[in-house]
């Protein structure tokens, strides 16, 4: 055995153990940033509207950059911050928590920044009272996030369908065909009667009406404040459950599922006339029907009064390396001025009361909905807004329910077994 | 590294044990380090998982709460949950629905690929491109070949005067569409394998054949499949894990909120896809993680009966 072949069998063990140790530690690799730069990680789901306002902080901090993600689908969105905020690393420094996840996040408030240790509570009229609750623990001791937008209800319709039907299209007319539920209902059919097509329908899904009903009841949903299951002995369910699926019945739905290839098809083709529409959905609809149908749709007031479905919260991750800057961020976004620069770009309606009487949003108009009043549509809605209770497991049961909902609309199951679906799988997500 | 750099001299002392079979302690060290590094990725991204899955399977734990021992009551509930038996008939059924026509068309589609053809690598490299492209893109553009209102399947049956078909609201026409794409991606995969093993088989084989006046159905019957029975057996040991765990194909064929569920009715959901919604939607981590070992008592099961089958053939021929 020569000397060299000796040589390379020692240089072959030594690459051999380092390679062993580079593959152990390549999962540790710090994603280190620039010596200089702070890099501020943001992750929202949709659309806030924040990038000039990144522009603006980034402008008023040199050296700091904000880079934003955002996942389209917000379920998907829940499930990938669940992961991080379990895990503690890798969500960031902004997160934003959607409605129906805070109280989820309250469970573990200890891994989120309090709000309240950087003064949140002296400046709590910037925010709806219920607002500012739905982000604190129970004792009111822990404020896990800031309010961005609430998600005042209206009704979001297709002029230029309704004309075809021979319906009125002007917005007041329009609001004065429905003031409740089963007016709706009838309008319903007297347009699918008009229109006397099949593509065409007068609403998307029953689930989507059912959830602009239930988010309307006020006080909770399918959990009361001590976090018992309620799906049975609260009757808004099962109002809510009957009123929508009695829309299903009268065909007058278009059976899309919300969030689906066809459901976003549909906004551009035109497959249904009218949308249950939250604030935040003006700027989905825009997206998704295009610049081709700018001014075919408009806005007016939702049968049954306001509610209120979704809108959001941000927060710090305990985890965030750059506490301080993204509370800053986390102020600065949630002010007065970072909601209204939002509700600018996306038609988010401000979660921040003393707006509601500016002109700069009482007089707001949404250029693509045919001019449409939205400052003063959104307000109404939400000056008449009831705060909704959501418990921790609200998506999971939500999601049974409206499964069940969705087998009968697609008539694999009557109401009846629907019901008693919706019901056991809701007891089996609850735990 | 003291001690490795100290070998050599040692070595030189004693040159018997470079040529011994056993080899010095510096080559032991090499070899050792050479096959390291699987073990330790192994450990690292296999066993601890495995056995931590199994740790967090006897506790009653919520993704964000805390957790508390339970000791066997999650696998106690699991024979229970109706949803579970669901998501595994759904699993073995499209396994199934998807296995057996995919290793029947690739058997064939390699036959064709040993004939002499023109362009024949070209060929070859072509049925492998399904299985290159993105699991993501396949599945999207499937959801939208299968789509309700505007999808190209239900015009191409509205051409033959079939009624429009809800494709994910029954489960036979789910299960069909999901086999579709599973079918689509690894027919051609499987097919260069079973083409590899049959260049393999000696040619002798076949010229004696055609002399005693066999016809190349009967050539094929009883020398080509006997000879390609290992391959087989692989084939669907490895399709069968692949199967048991699907999860991309039927989740996106969910389009929209909701898709965990994989349909209204579960109709299409598998076993992975409930792992994954008892773990992140309904945050039973626990109650996931007992899933999980059940799954992978399946597939354990599964391989034995496949590798049992390997034996049983072995002493055939």
């Amino acid at each position: 055995m020569n000397h060299q072949l000796r040589a390379t069998r020692r240089i072959a063990a030594t690459v051999g153990v380092l390679l062993t140790a580079s593959a152990a530690l390549a999962g540790c690799g710090g994603d280190s940033d620039g010596a200089d730069a702070t890099t501020l990680r943001v992750s929202v789901f949709g659309n806030f509207g924040y990038e000039k306002l990144y522009d603006q902080f980034e402008k008023d901090h040199p050296g700091v950059k904000v880079v934003e993600t955002s996942e389209g689908d917000l379920g998907q969105y829940n499930t990938q911050l669940t992961q991080k905020i379990a895990a503690g690393s890798g969500a960031g420094d902004v997160v934003a928590i959607e409605e129906g996840q805070v109280v989820n996040f309250l469970q573990s408030a200890d891994k989120f920044v309090n709000f309240q240790d950087h003064g949140s509570n002296d400046r709590k009229d910037q925010w709806l009272p219920w607002k500012y609750q739905q982000a604190t623990t129970s004792d009111g001791t822990d404020t896990i996030g800031l309010g961005t937008d609430v998600g005042g209800l209206a009704m979001c319709y297709r002029k230029d369908l309704f004309e075809q039907a021979g319906l009125p299209t002007d917005r007041t007319e329009v609001a004065a065909l429905w003031p409740t539920w089963e007016d709706f209902t009838a309008v319903g059919e007297q347009f699918q009667q008009g229109i006397g097509s099949d593509d065409v329908h007068f609403i998307d899904s029953a689930t989507n009406t059912y959830n602009s009903i239930l988010m309307q009841s006020g006080d909770h949903t399918y959990f009361d404040t001590d976090g018992n299951l309620t799906i049975e002995d609260n009757p808004a369910v099962k109002d809510a459950w009957d009123t929508s699926l009695a829309m299903s019945e009268a065909g007058i739905s278009a059976k899309l599922k919300s969030f689906s290839n066809e459901w976003n098809a549909g906004f551009k083709n035109g497959s249904f006339a009218t949308i249950a529409c939250p604030a935040w959905m003006t700027s989905y609809i825009k997206e998704q029907a295009g610049d081709e149908n700018a001014g075919k749709w408009d806005i007016t007031t939702v049968p049954g009064g306001g509610g209120n479905w979704g809108g959001s919260f941000l927060a710090v991750p305990t985890a965030s390396k750059n506490q301080k800057l993204a509370i800053e961020l986390v102020d600065f976004l949630t002010s007065a001025d970072g909601q209204m620069a939002a509700f600018e770009e996306t038609g988010n309606l401000p979660s921040n009361p003393t707006l509601y009487d500016t002109p700069a949003l009482k007089d707001a108009t949404n250029e693509y909905f045919s001019d449409a009043p939205v400052g003063q549509l959104f307000v109404a809605g939400a000056t008449s807004l009831q705060p909704v209770y959501l418990g921790a497991k609200n998506q999971p049961v939500r999601d049974a329910v409206e499964n069940a909902l969705r087998s009968v609309e697609n008539g694999e199951k009557s109401s009846d077994d629907g019901w008693s679906t919706a019901v056991s799988d809701a007891e089996a997500a609850a735990g | 590294m003291s001690t490795l750099t100290g070998t050599p001299a040692r070595q030189r002392r004693t040159p018997r044990a470079g040529r011994g079979s056993q080899g010095s302690r510096g080559e032991q060290a090499a070899g050792y380090a050479f096959v390291s590094p699987f073990f330790v990725v192994f450990a690292i991204f296999g066993l601890f998982p495995l056995l931590f899955t199994f740790w967090v399977s006897l506790h009653d734990w919520s993704l964000l709460g805390g957790h508390t021992w339970s000791g066997l009551d999650n696998y106690r509930k699991l024979l229970d949950d109706d949803h579970f038996w669901n998501a595994l008939v759904n699993t073995l059924g499209i396994f199934v629905l998807a296995t057996v026509p995919q290793l029947l068309m690739s058997l064939v589609l390699a036959q064709l690929l040993n004939q002499k053809l023109r362009a024949r690598t070209l060929w070859r490299m072509g049925v492998l491109l399904p299985n290159i492209t993105s699991i993501a893109a396949v599945g999207i553009i499937f959801t939208l070949l299968f789509a309700r209102d505007f999808g190209l399947v239900n015009w191409l049956l509205g051409q033959v005067g079939v009624d429009p078909v809800a494709w994910q609201q029954h489960r036979w026409s789910s299960w069909l569409a999901i086999s579709t794409m599973v079918d689509w991606r690894w027919t051609g995969y499987n097919a260069l394998i079973f083409l590899a093993a049959l260049q393999a088989v000696p040619r002798e084989l076949y010229e004696a054949a055609e002399i005693d006046g066999a016809s190349p159905a009967k050539q094929f019957r009883h020398i080509t499949v006997p000879m390609l029975r290992p391959t087989i057996v692989f084939v669907s040991l490895v399709s069968t894990i692949g199967g048991i765990q699907l999860f991309t194909e039927p989740l996106l064929f969910n389009s929209g909120a909701n898709a965990i569920t994989g349909g209204t009715t579960r109709q299409f959901q598998t076993l992975t896809m409930y792992v994954y919604e008892q773990a992140f939607t309904g945050q039973a981590f626990g109650y996931a993680a007992s899933v999980a070992w059940v799954m992978f008592a399946v597939i354990a099961v599964i391989g034995l009966v496949n590798a049992l089958l390997i034996r049983r053939l072995r002493g055939v021929a």
